[in-house]
Parts: structure tokens; C-alpha cells; sequence
């Protein structure tokens, strides 16, 4: 198939557009999708519909609870060993799909190109999987004495009841050392998102703050949470961090270390990248130690200058604001001169977003580096207040999918809980909405913008028809889709073998493979085989 | 061959009529297999003499695939053939599963082939309709006629209305037909007049009313049948009679369960104020 570039978001009529789309949908079914598509006016910020249940059949980008909590939060910490309890294939697709990044630590240990599965049978769903669970804890601690082990249940084990939680902590006592085990059968809640909330509960109840020994004395001290290390691009972020002088105690959880988050909860900041994975790690170090959040978004290099000087003004220092300029100048030069010759060949281009709970707002940013414009944007597994803002929150109403996700009561800690700025500054950096903020994506779109939550796959050709993109950012799911259109497109879960994309380098980085995506004409030079001769031949018959 | 599912609330007493059934089948000259889909593999205890038998899936368990028919298939009285399907410990596991991994494993090796000259199987199913492993024997054809066990209490009442919910469900799809009620009494008042009442409403039949004898207790502690323990006794007798009924049964309905507070009513008006 081949597009006619000659659209940009203005000549398409999106109302139309909508009510195209829908009306190949039984009715029900066009009742609901359409509550997850909006089109950014200029009257006050729409409400849209997300994290509900999907459309059997829609053919959705979603994944699962385990996949969210395996996958996405717990499974980018290196230095654990991560068991997954169930068969094997639950095991083998989550094994360096999202290529987080790990680097050893001085202890030299890193499990994280390592696979490990109980490898469930026939036998141990009748009998019970817990047998062999605690053979494999053992054999894993046997062999590798890491610092921690994790295990993740998948749906046959939520079915037959193995009780994970009694296996972790006998052989936590056993081993002496600490198994942590997450209730993150796949098929709880609606998508992804549920495992990244079980996933930060019990981060939380059993690592963060549990490691006093070694005392932090700096002032200049963050955690970096919802930033996974994809390609590395928790480096690049942490290069720029230290050539201003702020310390990264820990991230969560790319490039993550268990020891570091042990003593996380001795940062003086938390840095928000991921709102949607991780805000509940966020809130619950807020209320158990007094450290304040800010949502951050360092991709694209006005996005991480943006970012670093609201951590600047966080500590308000005049040596760090100073420290901090100057680190800008010099990074942003360096990263225009080289993404300006690229610029100047993607100017204009359009790209759709459709990826993650954070990533399509994020990469907008980035983007509007290369002069190009994001026409199309939505989340695959976002609530909505990543699209609308943190605002809408009380609004939300618990449905049973959600009251299913446990929500932990956080108390102050008796011992660790010290405020980190005085109430009064705290006030003003709130009301300034620079603490405890998210105001969402849709507040960052462009005027006339379609917004589509958990877009389906008819949705997507029709999109690409109709808005003619010159590239789309998803997932591995609709990545061939797309390339059978001729639009590029990049993965936004594994960056397709490329990276960093974080950062001022990231952001060069990105620059580069979209122009040569973008400007290569081999997606041009493609014809199916229908489109270049007929597949029907006839003869006359005399 | 005709396959026959014994359901019926827990301890309502399916094991022992089975066997005791299947022993009066055995004497008629039939040639019968039982299969114990109960975890707890006291199925065929009183065919064997003992719990002597090997379950299925602790078989498989320990002997990998390599199974033979044999080493789960044990002859018991009078030429019998007793299974245990078996199944894990209670609160572990899935032994829904395990039946249908059991029941797949005898079809794999043979147990219903022509030439083992089967009149009858028998499935002898745990309590009530718990999920889809437990309703293996009535799905996809594997039992074609089901017998409830039930007496005049309501639980027990309940139970086989429900049980006969879960046949409903499979009667179109497997071909499972509903063969009669059979009462073993508790000595509820009016227990035979209700249970025919009962069966009516469902449309179904009480095939048979098997008095309260201590008889059969006094051959469980022996490890034994009545017909084999004390064959000249008259709870023998009703054992031969019930086999025979059901030999010559060619009553199978889809039955009609009922609302609860229609079966309350059937209580009510047999029950509490007959």
C-alpha cells in the first residue's frame, strides 16, 4: 500500500473520523470505544476513559498483571535473581524483551541475562507447585548466593492456590536470604498496570528502608523512580547528574540495585519518570519518610534541562543552580549541533504515540525537539489521570477490577520519617504545582490532537490511513502492522536494539535513527504483490 | 458398554453403593470397571479388601509416562476391575485436573478398548459439581448416564439439584443423560414419598429406596461388599435389586432442576408438615 503524504493534522476531520471507525463496531462495543477517544480543543482539557476492561476481540497492545510486574518493575533489578512460578513460556517472553540494563556492582553480581522458571508440568498443577518452587529457591541460592530472590506467580498457580507468600518466607528464614514473592497472576486486573502496583507494595513492605548502615551525608541526594534502563538510558541520565553534582541513590528499578534500594529511603528527593508504574512508591516513601516527588521527564533535551532545573529548584542552592545552567549550556549546544542537521530534513514529519502509561506523553517532547508534530497519542494501560492530570484523582470511582490491586495503609516511620523542607516551603513548591504534580499528557498536546486509549487494531489502520503518520511509536505487538503500511515504526519497550534515548545524548541518539527511518526510501520501494500486478487472471472462453 | 457417573453430595454414601452395585453387577456375570475420581482414593476399597491400590497419578507421578494398564488397573471381587484416580492432598493443587488427566491416561492405554469386554464403567465422582475437572466424567461423552445419590435431607437435596444443573449443562453438548435418584435413606419421615416427589419435579425417577441397615457397616469394617460380606442378607437382596434396575433402566432424561424455593416447597410439603 502506498500513502500520499500530503496530510497534516489539520485537514483531517477527527469527528468524522471517529464515527468512521466506530461504526464497523456493534453497537455496545462503538459505545464504549468511542469514551476513549478525544480530540484536545480549545475548551477545557476532555475526559477520557481508561483503565477498563477490554474489548474482547479489539485486538488490544495490552499485557498482563505478571507482565507488569515481572516484566516492567521487578525483572530490571540485576542483582536479584528473579524465579518465575509457572510454565515455561510465561518465562521465556519475558526474558530481555524490554532490554533493561544492568551494570555489576563491586560484589560483580548481575542475573539479569539469566532466565529462571519453575518450568510447571501436568503433574505440579494437580499436585501443587510449591515443592518444586522451594527446589528451585534453593538451587538458585545454591548456585549463585545472590542478595535476593524474587518469584512471580503466573494464572496457574493463582488457580490451584499455591500459597508463594509461606514458600518466601520459609525460605527466606531457610536461606537467610530475603525471597520476596508477588501475587501477580496474569489475569488480574485489566492490563499491565495491577502488576505494577503489586510490584511497588511489596518493594516497599519488604526493601525500601531497610538498610541503615550506611549513612548518607550528601544534600544533593534523589532516587530516580519509573526509569527502567532501556538501552541504557539510566546512564545517560546519571552522567548528566553528576557532572551537576546531584547523586542518584538509587532507580527504580532500571539499572537497579536491591542493595541501593535498601537505603533509598535516605534520599532527599524522588524523581518521578514513570508517573503510572511507579507514583505509588512515590506517595508511600512520601508518607512513610517525608521525601517529596517531582514528576520529571527526561527525554528530549528541552524535557531534561526542564527536568534538571526543577530538581535545581527543589534544593535551591545558587552553587547547584549554577552548576546546573552551566551543564545545560553546554549539553544543549553540544546535542543542537548535532541534531540540527537532522532537524532540518524531519521538520514538519508527523508521528503517533501509542505506547505505555507515560512513554507516548514523553517522547511528544522529544519530537517537538526535531520540529516534528505528534498528531495521534495514547496509552496502552494509563489511568486517567496520566491523561488529565493528578487533579481528577479524588473523582476516580474504585471498580471491582481495581479494588482486586491491594492498596497498602502507609503510616509515617516511627524512626525514619524527617521532613526534608520546612512546611512552609513545602506549600509553596506544591501550590507552585512543582511537588506532587502530574497535570498529564493531554495538557501538552497540540490543539486539534486525537487522544485514543488502548487503541485497537482497526483503530490503528485507520489512523495510519487517515493521518498518513510518517512514524508510529508502539509496541512489538503492532510494530509489523504498521511496516506493512510503510510507515516506520519504533519500539518504545526495547528501542528495537538502539538506545539510549534519555537524556541530551539519547535525545541525539533518537534523532538520528528517526531521520534514517523517516528518510530511508525502503519502505517506499515496497509493493505488495498485489499492489504491482492483478492476483486475478481470466481467459476468454470462445 | 454403558458408562455410568455416580454423583451425589459428600458423604451421602456414593462410594458404598457403588461397589455395593457393582458387586450385584459382577454376580449378574457383567463385566465391570471402576473408576474412583476422588482424591482420597477409597473408592474401590471394598472390591479390593483394602486400600490396596496404586492411584493413577501418584503412578504417573512416580513412574514418569512409562505407565502400564496394570500398574493402575487392579482386579477385585468377582472379576471386577478397580482404578483409583487419586489426586493431591486437600489444599493443594487441582484435582479437577487430575481426573482429567487420569481418565485421558486409561483412555491413552486402553481401558475402554473392545477387547477388555466392558458391560459397564463406573465413576465414582466426589461431592457436589465443584468445577470443570470434577464434571470430566459427564463431559465429552466419557459417562452417557448419571445416578444421584441423595436421601431426605435438604442439603442433600440440594446438592443433587445441583448436580443436575451441571448435567443440564452438558446434556446438549456430551449426550449425558440423568438415569434416577437413588435414595439411601437416613430415615427422614416421609424420606420415599418425598424422593419420588423429588424425582418427578426434576424428571427424572427414584430408581430405587435403599433402607438404613447396619449391615452395610458391619461389611465396610470388614472391608467388604454386602453381597460379598454376607451374601444372603437382606440388604444383599436390595443391593441385587438396585444392580438389576439399573441393568434393565431405559429411563434417561435431561433432568429439569429446579429453583430453591421450589425445592423448598417440595421439603415443606413432604417434609416438615407430610
Amino acid at each position: 500500500m502506498t500513502l500520499k503524504k500530503s496530510s497534516i493534522n489539520q485537514t483531517v476531520d477527527k469527528e468524522k473520523f471517529v464515527k468512521e471507525v466506530v461504526s464497523v463496531y456493534p453497537n455496545k462495543v462503538a459505545k464504549k470505544r468511542l469514551k476513549h477517544m478525544v480530540v484536545k480543543s480549545d475548551c477545557e482539557s476532555p475526559e477520557i476513559e481508561a483503565n477498563v476492561r477490554t474489548i474482547p476481540g479489539i485486538i488490544t497492545q495490552r499485557g498482563c498483571c505478571y507482565a507488569g510486574c515481572k516484566g516492567v518493575v521487578i525483572g530490571p533489578i540485576g542483582d536479584m535473581v528473579h524465579i518465575v512460578h509457572g510454565p515455561i513460556g510465561c518465562s521465556y517472553y519475558a526474558w530481555n524483551t524490554r532490554r533493561n540494563m544492568f551494570r555489576s556492582r563491586e560484589d560483580g553480581q548481575n542475573y539479569l541475562n539469566y532466565c529462571f522458571s519453575t518450568d510447571m508440568q501436568d503433574s505440579d498443577v494437580i499436585f501443587g507447585g510449591e515443592k518444586k518452587l522451594r527446589q528451585a529457591i534453593q538451587e538458585a541460592y545454591d548456585i549463585f548466593k545472590p542478595k535476593a530472590i524474587s518469584v512471580h506467580a503466573t494464572c496457574p498457580v493463582g488457580l490451584i492456590g499455591d500459597d508463594i507468600q509461606a514458600v518466601a518466607r520459609d525460605m527466606t528464614q531457610k536461606t537467610g536470604t530475603l525471597v520476596i514473592a508477588f501475587n501477580c497472576e496474569g489475569y488480574k486486573g485489566v492490563s499491565q498496570s495491577g502488576g505494577h502496583h503489586i510490584a511497588n507494595n511489596k518493594l516497599f513492605e519488604q526493601v525500601v528502608g531497610k538498610d541503615d548502615s550506611k549513612h548518607v551525608e550528601e544534600k544533593f541526594v534523589v532516587n530516580i523512580l519509573g526509569e527502567y534502563n532501556i538501552g541504557g538510558d539510566a546512564w545517560e541520565i546519571e552522567r548528566v547528574f553528576a557532572k551537576c553534582g546531584i547523586r542518584i541513590l538509587s532507580t527504580f528499578s532500571g539499572d537497579g540495585s536491591i542493595d541501593e534500594m535498601r537505603r533509598s529511603h535516605q534520599a532527599n528527593l524522588n524523581l518521578v519518570m514513570c508517573h503510572r508504574s511507579i507514583n505509588y512508591m512515590a506517595e508511600m516513601m512520601e508518607t512513610a519518610f517525608g521525601i517529596p516527588w517531582i514528576k520529571v521527564n527526561f527525554i528530549g533535551v528541552r524535557g531534561m534541562s526542564k527536568s534538571l532545573r526543577k530538581v535545581a529548584k527543589y534544593f535551591d542552592d545558587p552553587e547547584l543552580d549554577r552548576k546546573v545552567e552551566e551543564v545545560i549550556a553546554e549539553e544543549e549546544s553540544q546535542a543542537e549541533q548535532l541534531i540540527s542537521v537532522h532537524r532540518d530534513r524531519l521538520k514538519g514529519k508527523t508521528a503517533m504515540l501509542f505506547v505505555g502509561g507515560s512513554r507516548a506523553h514523553h517522547y511528544q517532547e522529544l519530537f517537538g525537539d526535531l520540529g516534528m508534530e505528534t498528531t495521534v497519542a495514547g496509552f496502552e494501560f494509563a489511568h486517567r489521570d496520566d491523561y488529565e492530570g493528578r487533579h481528577i484523582i479524588p473523582t476516580l470511582k474504585p471498580d471491582a477490577d481495581s479494588r482486586n490491586i491491594e492498596e497498602l495503609k502507609v503510616e509515617p516511620d516511627k524512626t525514619r520519617f524527617r521532613p526534608r523542607i520546612s512546611p512552609q516551603r513545602m506549600e509553596e513548591l506544591t501550590s507552585e504545582q512543582l511537588l506532587g504534580a502530574y497535570e498529564g499528557m493531554i495538557p501538552d498536546m497540540n490543539q486539534g490532537a486525537m487522544i485514543i486509549d488502548d487503541v485497537s487494531h482497526l483503530e490503528l489502520e485507520e489512523l495510519i490511513l487517515s493521518f498518513k503518520p510518517d512514524i508510529v511509536c508502539s509496541g512489538i505487538k503492532d510494530k509489523y502492522i504498521i511496516e506493512k503500511f510503510g510507515v516506520p515504526s519504533k519500539q518504545l519497550h526495547n528501542y528495537d536494539y538502539s538506545g539510549p534515548y534519555a537524556g541530551f545524548r539519547g535525545a541525539v541518539n533518537f534523532a538520528e535513527d528517526v531521520d534514517m527511518m523517516i528518510n530511508n526510501p525502503a519502505w517506499k520501494l515496497i509493493h505488495a504483490p498485489w499492489d504491482v500486478e492483478p492476483t486475478l487472471r481470466a481467459e476468454t472462453v470462445a | 458398554m454403558r458408562k455410568v457417573a455416580i454423583y451425589g453430595k459428600g458423604g451421602i454414601g456414593k462410594s458404598t453403593t457403588t461397589q455395593n452395585t457393582v458387586a450385584g453387577l459382577a454376580e449378574m456375570e457383567k463385566k465391570v470397571m471402576v473408576v474412583g475420581c476422588d482424591p482420597k482414593a477409597d473408592s474401590t476399597r471394598l472390591l479390593l479388601g483394602g486400600l490396596a491400590q496404586k492411584s493413577v497419578l501418584d503412578t504417573l507421578r512416580e513412574e514418569g509416562e512409562d505407565v502400564d494398564l496394570d500398574d493402575v488397573r487392579k482386579p477385585g471381587f468377582s472379576d471386577t476391575l478397580c482404578v483409583e484416580s487419586g489426586g493431591p492432598e486437600p489444599g493443594v493443587g487441582c484435582a479437577g485436573r487430575g481426573i482429567i488427566t487420569s481418565i485421558n491416561l486409561l483412555e491413552s492405554l486402553g481401558a475402554y478398548d473392545e477387547k477388555e469386554n466392558l458391560d459397564y464403567v463406573f465413576y465414582d465422582v466426589l461431592g457436589d459439581v465443584v468445577c470443570g475437572g470434577f464434571a470430566m466424567p459427564i463431559r465429552e461423552g466419557k459417562a452417557q448416564e448419571i445416578y444421584i445419590v441423595v436421601s431426605g435431607e435438604m442439603m442433600a437435596m440440594y446438592a443433587a439439584n445441583n448436580i443436575c444443573k451441571g448435567i443440564q449443562k452438558y446434556a446438549d453438548a456430551g449426550g449425558v443423560r440423568l438415569g434416577g435418584l437413588i435414595c439411601n435413606s437416613r430415615k427422614v419421615d416421609n424420606e420415599e414419598e418425598m424422593i419420588e416427589a423429588f424425582a418427578e419435579k426434576l424428571g427424572t425417577q427414584m430408581i430405587y429406596f435403599l433402607p438404613r441397615d447396619n449391615m452395610v457397616q458391619r461389611a465396610e469394617i470388614h472391608r467388604k461388599t454386602v453381597i460379598d460380606y454376607d451374601p444372603v442378607s437382606e440388604m444383599a437382596g436390595h443391593y441385587r435389586l438396585l444392580a438389576s434396575r439399573i441393568d434393565q433402566n431405559d429411563m434417561f432424561v435431561k433432568p429439569k432442576p429446579m429453583h430453591t424455593d421450589e425445592l423448598e416447597k417440595v421439603l415443606m410439603d413432604y417434609g416438615l408438615f407430610g
